[in-house]
């Protein structure tokens, strides 16, 4: 097949009718800028909100639950062993938060190739006192340097060095909302009471701010020596392991695996947090259906213009026919016209949608709740491009079907002789 | 410049028409052609006449396999057209025969040497340069070589059908047709065309099939076939 002469002829009669050419193109152009910013801010939006928890949140984590011993007495009593037992309020009891062996277990996960890193952590439940009022709250210890690195720990600190955490000793970060409920002010102390009643003074050396509300009214974070300290405990003390993986999607069978190995609890970042994913998923939808519906009414455009072009260019056609052209090549040469269309307004769409991408991205987005963020989000992945131009072509194509068999269907003997 | 190798036996039947019906069936069944069967042979130039609406027109459309809508067999080039996909007789129609139509019908979106040259370029026979070397050589023949620049729509009616009659030569038919050329032509512009032919037929043994109600026209061709009411009267 002689597919430059396709393309020669099907430029020539896109150029003799370059502007009608050109507002079906727009059209197209017009969708994909949408569709391309649209899918950029959205995703940018998902990423964001994503991130307020999943980049906090490990992706395995070990530790204790406090539960009734599944292996109940009546359960190992030979006497009853094909009897249904019916044991009513059963107690937890015996159980510790602690992580036992908690170094030897850092030491095998360090050397797991599917692990990127992980940061213990001691979880407390406090009182905060200040004056008269307690406040019910927690204390996190945590290994500043390693949370800041997996956890972005010191990107949430908004007032005060995260560092002096690990520098000065019995020193506290507490959340914006609990300073603002203790009225305290960077350099004062305050008094922390555990549940068991042990109380410590603590230095405030910064706020930290997370972006949920509910969550800075009651959290604090402290080093882990000052916890243990807190807690009367020894510096091998530890009731959480946060790891973070190389490959988000395995948590789920890694932390099944921990669970059977180290006989502890292990729970996975897709479990604790499904409801985010849901978001996601919705807004991206939001953005495809509008994306497509777009490139739909840019569609009929190239539809009513290939329509009118092949009216007009009946002539065209059979004599084309009438030298030995088949339906066949007729059929693409309107397709090649269609295409076309799509491809140059597909092209400039992906320009026009980066640039008004770039746009978005300058405007200003301030709020308190997000401490990093200074202008509006926007992703450029560049999937969404590859996807609207693909899109582009494919509506393209469609609208430019049926013209195209109609084009190819002309009976020459009708054209010549209705002259 | 040389159109086609000629055969040694000049008596060599280029098309065949057997027994070739044809009706239209709208609004009621009527048969426009009866019986139609004739012969043209390489190097003839032959003129099918007759009184408006006799069915020349439509005798020409099935010789040229542009309707295959009919009884009857049609051989071209001794090839039988029954058959055949609408693909292979769009090959046959580019390879070997040459249309010159009442109404020009050149594409106005190309300069007058692209529509030379289109056919040619379908075919591919010859790599472009060649095509675009023979399209300019047929048009010094016809005597219009300093048009083909100019764009098709800006040509007279008497240029434009010598275009035509260049397309038509483009790719060495063995028979080339015309449905009424000179009918849309003032006197002198016919005489351009029909001397064209008749030079085409004795210089270069081109067959020719033309249908025309010019009586002066056809009587200047090798073999006049006359038609009434959609028969063969006379030969
Ligand atoms: N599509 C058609 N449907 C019905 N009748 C037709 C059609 N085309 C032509 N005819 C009729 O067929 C006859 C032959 O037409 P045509 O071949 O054009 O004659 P000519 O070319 O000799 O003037 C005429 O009577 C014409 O009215
Ligand atoms: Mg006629």
């Amino acid at each position: 097949m002689n597919y430059k002469l396709i393309v020669d002829i099907a430029r020539s009669l896109l150029l003799a009718r370059w502007r009608q050419s050109l507002v079906a193109a727009i059209g197209v152009t017009f969708s994909i800028t949408m569709f391309i910013a649209l899918l950029g801010f959205m995703n940018g939006l998902n990423d964001l909100l994503d991130g307020l928890i999943l980049n906090r949140t490990p992706h395995v984590r070990l530790f204790n639950e406090i539960k009734p011993n599944p292996k109940q007495p009546v359960d190992q009593s030979a006497d009853f062993k094909n009897s249904h037992n019916f044991i009513r309020s059963v107690k937890s009891s015996g159980v510790r938060v602690e992580i036992s062996n908690s170094a030897a277990i850092m030491q095998a996960l360090k050397t797991d190739p599917r692990v990127l890193g992980l940061a213990p952590k001691i979880t407390a439940p406090v009182l905060y006192n200040s004056g008269t009022i307690d406040i019910t709250g927690a204390v996190s210890g945590i290994d500043v340097i390693a949370e800041s690195n997996l956890f972005f720990f010191s990107d949430y600190v908004t007032t005060g060095e995260p560092l002096d955490l690990k520098n000065i000793s019995n020193s506290i970060v507490l959340g914006k909302g609990v300073a603002e409920k203790l009225l305290v002010d960077i350099g004062d102390v305050v008094q922390v009471t555990t549940s068991k009643g042990d109380r410590l003074p603590l230095k405030v050396v910064g706020f930290f701010e997370s972006g949920i509300r509910d969550f800075d009214k009651v959290q604090s974070f402290a080093s882990m020596a000052t916890t243990q300290k807190l807690l009367r405990q020894s510096n091998s003390y530890v009731t959480d392991i946060q790891i973070k993986l190389k490959n988000l999607d395995q948590a789920p069978v890694v932390a099944k695996e921990y669970a059977q190995l180290f006989q502890t609890d292990a729970e996975d970042i897709q479990t604790a947090n499904s409801q985010f994913e849901t978001g996601s998923f919705v807004r991206t939808l939001i953005s495809y259906v509008v994306g497509i519906t777009l490139l739909i009414v840019a569609g009929f455009g190239i539809y009513n213009i290939l329509n009118m072009m092949i009216y007009e260019k009946m002539d065209t056609i059979a004599i084309l026919k009438a030298t030995g052209f088949s339906g066949g090549d007729v059929r693409k040469i309107f397709l090649g016209i269609a295409l076309t269309i799509g491809f140059l307004g597909g092209l400039l769409g992906l320009v026009f949608g980066f640039l008004l991408s770039l746009l978005i991205d300058q405007i200003p987005f301030n709020t308190a709740a997000l401490p990093t963020i200074k202008t509006y989000p926007v992703n450029y992945n560049p999937v969404f491009y590859i996807i609207g131009i693909v899109f582009a072509l494919i509506t393209t194509y469609l609208a430019g079907f049926f013209p195209a068999r109609k084009a190819s269907a002309v009976d020459p003997v009708i054209i010549i002789r209705g002259k | 410049m040389t159109i086609r190798n000629q055969p040694l036996i000049m008596t060599q039947t280029v098309l065949q028409s057997r027994g070739i019906n044809k009706y239209f069936k709208d609004p009621v069944r009527v048969q426009v052609l009866k019986n139609i069967g004739f012969s043209v042979n390489q190097g003839e130039f032959v003129s099918v006449t007759g009184k408006s609406g006799c069915g020349k027109s439509t005798l020409l459309y099935i010789l040229s396999t542009m309707d295959t809508d009919y009884e009857g067999d049609l051989l071209i080039d001794g090839d039988l057209m029954r058959g055949k996909s609408e693909g292979q007789l769009a090959r046959i129609r580019n390879e070997k025969i040459g249309f010159v139509f009442q109404f020009h019908y050149l594409l106005n979106e190309f300069t007058v040497l692209k529509n030379v040259m289109l056919p040619g370029l379908k075919l591919q026979k010859y790599p472009e340069a060649e095509v675009e070397h023979r399209a300019m050589e047929r048009l010094k023949t016809l005597g219009i070589a300093e048009l083909a620049a100019k764009k098709a729509n800006q040509l007279s009616g008497g240029e434009k059908q010598r275009v035509a009659i260049a397309r038509a030569l483009i790719n060495d038919p063995i028979i080339i047709m015309g449905d009424e050329p000179t009918g849309n032509l003032d006197k002198k512009n016919s005489d351009i065309v029909f001397d064209i032919f008749k030079q085409l037929c004795e210089e270069f043994k081109q067959t020719l099939l033309i249908v025309t109600h010019d009586q002066s026209f056809a009587g200047n061709t090798n073999r006049i076939i006359e038609m009434e009411d959609g028969q063969i009267i006379h030969e």
